[in-house]
């Protein structure tokens, strides 16, 4: 038999061992699937929805209403927003705006006075108004002199979905490495499998080797998949190399198969090594930007959040496949993710526990 | 080929345990010679797993030489291994493998072994060839276990408590196994707690106890060692004052004598002799007998004779024991 027939064989296990678990696989594929479909539809742009607002039925409330009306019903594309009125008594809306049912209330005082009652500090209660007073002072004549052109943004490339889709894709390469490692070998040490290979001439080396090449393998699905629900679902544009996409994801995965190896290095029961798992996985999930840009937290963390490896992984990714970057321009990725995986290897196969 | 498949001598392991230090291994000695089932009896905690781990390599001692194959684990590591084969106390194999890829992946690691196929059929699995580990029963999972041993095919055979939890039709099957090993020169090491088994399989036990070895010799040895042949049991109707087994020691023939849970054994030479003497006793004192049995001295008399307090204290070694006693009556 060749030397090469325990890695093989090795290998091989291990992608059985994952394709014959229905679960695991939804969790890979199917969860980021669902989740990208939901969020990128509840974040699908779409326009401002009309606005509610509360009209006081005395003094020359039929005017104000009578004027909205018309600005609702006008023909041809507006960007001002619609308005929708709810009138009652003075009492009545008062009440509403202090239960905040409504934003804004309109006391109609004459033709040309109106009171606004709103709340400054909320913020639709400011955009109702100043639509409102806006509406009300071109319809009573008010020029405006300074020509204004609106330029509707809603390309491909710089919507939620294609900010979510790479983020999804580094989400799933830090819970492949983490739990497909660190999982793995803790059940293995648990169930005295590890000391059942150490009993035979094993080489070690594969033994490793095969879990890390299957993590790699399980990569190219794990990408496919997103991208093209990404790609084909939601227009998302590729304008990056595919290979270089491929390639940082691999560092990528190198870096968090890293970690969990590091992470079950001496771990012998489940409990602690889903401690540590969520322990590394949690602060990335908070910082490293998968669902909002990870630049909103304030400078003085921003060093601790940099040198996370999902940071690194998904703005990498993100270069690439949004804005078109080559190698050079990720290098910061490349050498984070690089440097990780090193450290994460080395110090783990020193303090490993073979039994 | 070494003519002794192990050498152990002055073996000691201490562990750091959570309520000081237990030393698992106590200065042990073993010698099992090439071609032999060896056997290591001893109760729970007598440092069988330790002992057997230190000899497959996976467990290093705290001192003591140890010899496998005429190798050192040291200097010899990957060549022990691809000639000996083994079986944990418990291994939980992947659920979702089949048998049959479960023993070709461990093929793959030695340069030369047996066919999946044959392995199987050795243990009487080859109808469960495709089916996954996770439907296996328990006794199913410990013929794996020992296919997986076989499948290298190799010189030494350790197995510890192969046989535990196993119905009397896959022990059996299991005993046949090791004997069509010993049949080829092959050398098995293996502990259990069936008496029994060992008796049959076994030639040559070791008695461990408290990590240290006990008892040595073939079973038909040790059982003659015990001094008589036959065993008598028997129960006495319930009387008011408490009967010591002391009482009935120096009866005609009678060995040793000790109690049971309802009644007492006693190890006698001539049966025909020690029962009327027992029968007059009870005349004379005045009880009744419930029960009386007579068999022949089994391994499993052995083991509790040596290991059971009562005799422990008394019977061990003369001068040993009566110092305990005195320092037990001040
Ligand atoms: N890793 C360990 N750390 C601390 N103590 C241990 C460890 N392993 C075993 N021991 C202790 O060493 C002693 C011998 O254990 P060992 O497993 O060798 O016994 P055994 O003869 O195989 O028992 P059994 O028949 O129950 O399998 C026990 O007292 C046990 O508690
Ligand atoms: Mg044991």
């Amino acid at each position: 038999m060749s030397s090469l027939a325990p890695l093989f064989q090795l290998y091989k296990s291990r992608l059985r061992e994952f394709f014959r678990q229905p679960a695991r696989i939804f969790w890979v594929y199917g969860f980021p699937l669902v989740l990208a479909v939901g969020l990128g539809l509840a974040f699908k742009s779409k326009p401002v929805e009309m606005i509610p607002v509360d009209l006081v039925e005395s003094g020359s409330w039929n005017e104000v209403a009578k004027t909205i009306g018309t600005h609702n019903t006008k023909p041809g594309p507006s960007l001002d927003p619609r308005i929708s009125i709810h009138s009652g008594t003075a009492e009545g809306t008062d009440n509403r705006l202090k239960t905040g049912k409504t934003p804004l209330v309109i006391l109609a005082i004459s033709p040309t006075q109106v009171e606004y009652r709103y709340d400054p500090t909320r913020p639709e209660s400011v955009t109702a108004r100043n639509a409102v007073d806006s509406i009300l002072q071109r319809a009573a004549g008010r020029p405006d002199p300074v020509k204004t052109s609106d330029i509707v943004i809603d390309e491909p490339g710089s919507r939620y979905i294609d900010f979510l889709i790479p983020g999804l894709i580094g989400l799933n390469t830090m819970g492949g490495g983490l739990f497909g490692v660190g999982f793995l070998i803790v059940n293995f040490r648990v169930g005295k499998l590890l000391k059942r290979f150490m009993a035979t001439p094993m080489p070690r080396r594969d033994f490793l080797l095969a879990i890390v090449g299957a993590r790699l393998t399980f990569l190219v699905p794990d990408i496919a998949v997103l991208l093209s629900l990404g790609h084909f679902g939601f227009q998302m544009p590729i304008r990056g190399s595919l290979l270089l996409v491929v390639m940082l994801d691999v560092i990528g995965a190198l870096a968090f198969a890293g970690i969990g190896l590091l992470i079950a290095a001496r771990a012998n029961n489940t409990e602690t090594v889903s401690g540590l798992v969520n322990l590394v996985m949690l602060p990335m999930w908070l910082f490293s930007g998968v669902f909002f840009s990870a630049e909103r937290f304030p400078d003085a963390i921003q060093p601790f959040i940099q040198a996370l490896p999902l940071t690194q992984l998904i703005s990498g990714l993100r270069m690439v496949i949004l804005e078109g970057a080559g190698p050079l321009q990720i290098w910061v990725p490349l050498t984070v993710l690089t440097v990780w995986s090193v450290v994460t290897f080395v110090v783990a196969l020193k303090i490993f526990k073979w039994s | 080929m070494a003519d002794r498949a192990i050498y152990v001598h002055q073996l000691f392991k201490r562990y750091k345990g959570r309520n000081g230090p237990v030393d698992a291994v106590n200065g042990l000695d073993l010698e099992v010679e090439t071609g032999e089932c060896f056997g290591l009896l001893g109760p729970n905690g007598a440092g069988k797993t330790t002992t057997v781990e230190i000899l497959e390599g996976l467990n290093t001692p705290t001192s003591g030489e140890v010899e496998v194959l005429g190798r050192r684990w040291e200097t010899d590591e990957n060549e022990i291994r691809q000639r000996i084969g083994v079986t944990l106390q418990e291994t939980r194999f992947p659920d979702k493998q089949t048998v049959r890829e479960m023993v070709t992946l461990f093929r793959s690691f030695y340069h030369q072994g047996l066919n999946p196929e044959t392995v199987l059929e050795r243990v009487a699995l080859e109808s469960k060839s495709g089916a996954y580990v996770e439907s296996l029963s328990g006794g199913q999972q410990q013929r794996l276990a020992v296919a997986i041993a076989l499948v290298g095919d190799p010189e030494l055979l350790f197995l510890d408590e192969p046989t535990t939890g196993l119905d009397p039709q896959s022990r059996r099957q299991l005993w046949d196994v090791i004997r069509e090993l010993s049949g080829r020169g092959r050398t098995t090491l293996l502990t259990t707690h069936y008496m029994d088994e060992a008796e049959r399989l076994c030639n040559r036990v070791a008695i461990v106890d408290k990590g240290k070895v006990i008892a040595l010799g073939s079973p038909a040895d040790l059982i003659t060692r015990l001094g008589g042949e036959h065993i008598v049991e028997f129960a006495i109707q319930p009387t008011e004052s408490p009967i010591e087994a002391d009482e009935f020691a120096h009866l005609a023939t009678v060995i040793s004598a000790r109690a049971e849970a309802d009644g007492f054994a006693l190890t006698v030479g001539k049966p025909h002799q020690a029962i009327p003497a027992l029968l007059d006793h009870l005349a004379q004192t005045e009880r009744t007998l419930a029960r009386l049995t007579t068999r022949q001295v089994s391994l499993e008399d052995v083991f509790v004779s040596l290991t059971g307090r009562h005799l422990r204290e008394e019977d061990e070694s003369p001068s040993n024991g009566s110092i305990k006693k005195r320092w037990g009556k001040r």
